[in-house]
């Protein structure tokens, strides 16, 4: 049976793209977010992840507000990256894993979440950039993926709870996958922030603080709130603690704290890094 | 909108809800076209030309005229495709910050540091 090794769970924004094409790593705004990388990177290289179940939102690149799905999960063999509107350089497919991404559907489906299959699916900078910091410039990427999409653009949003539970059956559907195969799962997004109204730049460091220390201990914490809640607390794109959350459940038994970092800004965004390791 | 469910009211926030959704469709399908060089190229050479093609209301091609990103959240504009369309005239997220929140960019640059300490 394949194993779960862990999890990454990390932010991202357009602008770190933007940072490594510009090679400004050591620049001392970003610094204090990249320096975070170098520990969950030795991580991944001691445990040897085969494939990335990546969770993470897309931001209006590949779905639209005509078919939105609340869960989506991709069956390709290769994912493409493509501009998002503001021409940055397009980064080369990343390779799936069609047997897992196909037991995932159906285990999934049987677990009675309805979840969308997408044999062709374009990936955006939540599913890029956590690839990109946690394997920097390797090309291919070398470890194959499979995307699980979270809709946070059209509300309603589903519960923290509903993600958890998402997250659980992710993780027992992995466990069962016959396979020699090591599977990290990774959770793209947060933390707090929030885009638009009168209330953008809203960032809440005490509430992700907290968020980050339950998640390991006790991450049914958060499933007190509602999305209204979690808007409040966390800002409009702050409810993307959601696919930190879903990756968390999907850890099985036990979780080690292995690396954390935090730092407020990076763009409108408070960025997050957790590695938990599954003892 | 007739609905049974009463809205959580947050502050200088409108959460992109089915009300806003019904509202706004024209308006974020042009926006989404954005992420296309060549639609960009075809919104820069003829605004109102381009506009008609999505059939935009009064109240959504004056909020494109005017470059407000509250205006065009008010006409039911979701902020991912209208970040779309703030790029074409290259303005990143900390200048949509400002100008939503009413101040410079460096006064928004200087909270979101102090929000950090």
């Amino acid at each position: 049976m394949a194993t779960i090794v862990g999890s990454v769970t990390t932010s991202h924004v357009p602008a770190i793209g933007r940072a490594i094409a510009q090679n400004l790593q050591q620049d001392p705004y970003w610094q204090p977010f990249f320096a975070g990388f170098p520990p969950a990177r030795e991580w991944l290289a001691r445990v040897k992840p085969d494939i990335a179940v990546l969770i993470y939102n897309d931001h209006g690149l590949n779905f639209f507000l005509d078919k939105m799905p609340t869960f989506a999960v991709g069956a390709a063999a290769q994912y493409h990256n493509a501009d998002e509107g503001w021409g940055l350089p397009t980064l080369p497919p990343y390779v799936g894993d069609l047997d897992l991404s196909w037991h995932l559907i159906e285990s999934l489906v049987a677990e009675e979440f309805d979840i969308t299959s997408c044999q062709e699916m374009l990936v955006d900078h939540a599913f890029t950039l956590p690839l990109e910091l946690l394997w920097p410039g390797q090309r291919p990427c070398p470890v194959r993926t499979v995307p699980v999409c979270i809709n946070t653009v059209q509300f309603p949003l589903p519960s923290a709870a509903r993600c958890f539970k998402l997250g659980l059956a992710i993780g027992r559907a992995i466990e069962s996958w016959d396979s020699a195969a090591r599977v990290v799962l990774i959770g793209s997004g947060g933390l707090s922030h929030q885009l638009d109204g009168q209330r953008a730049g809203f960032i809440n460091k005490e509430f992700d603080l907290l968020f980050m220390e339950k998640l390991t201990s006790d991450p049914l914490w958060v499933t007190r709130y509602s999305i209204a809640d979690l808007v409040e607390l966390t800002g409009t794109q702050g409810v993307e603690l959601l696919m930190w959350l879903t990756a968390r459940g999907a850890l099985p038994g036990e979780v080690s704290l292995v690396h954390a970092n935090y730092h407020v800004p990076i763009s409108n965004t408070a960025s997050g890094l957790m590695v938990m390791e599954v003892v | 909108m007739k609905t049974s469910r009463a809205k959580h009211q947050i502050a200088g926030t409108t959460v992109f809800d089915g009300e806003q959704a019904r509202k706004g469709y024209a308006l974020n399908k042009m926006c989404f076209s954005f992420n296309s060089a060549q639609n960009r190229a075809e919104f820069l050479q003829d605004e109102p030309a381009y506009c008609d093609k999505y059939s935009l209301n009064d109240e959504q091609r004056a909020a494109i005229a005017s470059r407000d990103v509250l205006r065009l959240l008010a006409a039911g504009g979701n902020i991912y495709y209208l970040a779309k369309f703030a790029g074409i005239f290259g303005l990143d997220m900390q200048e949509i910050g400002a100008q939503q929140s009413g101040i410079s960019k460096d006064a928004f640059k200087a909270a979101l540091i102090e929000a950090g300490k």
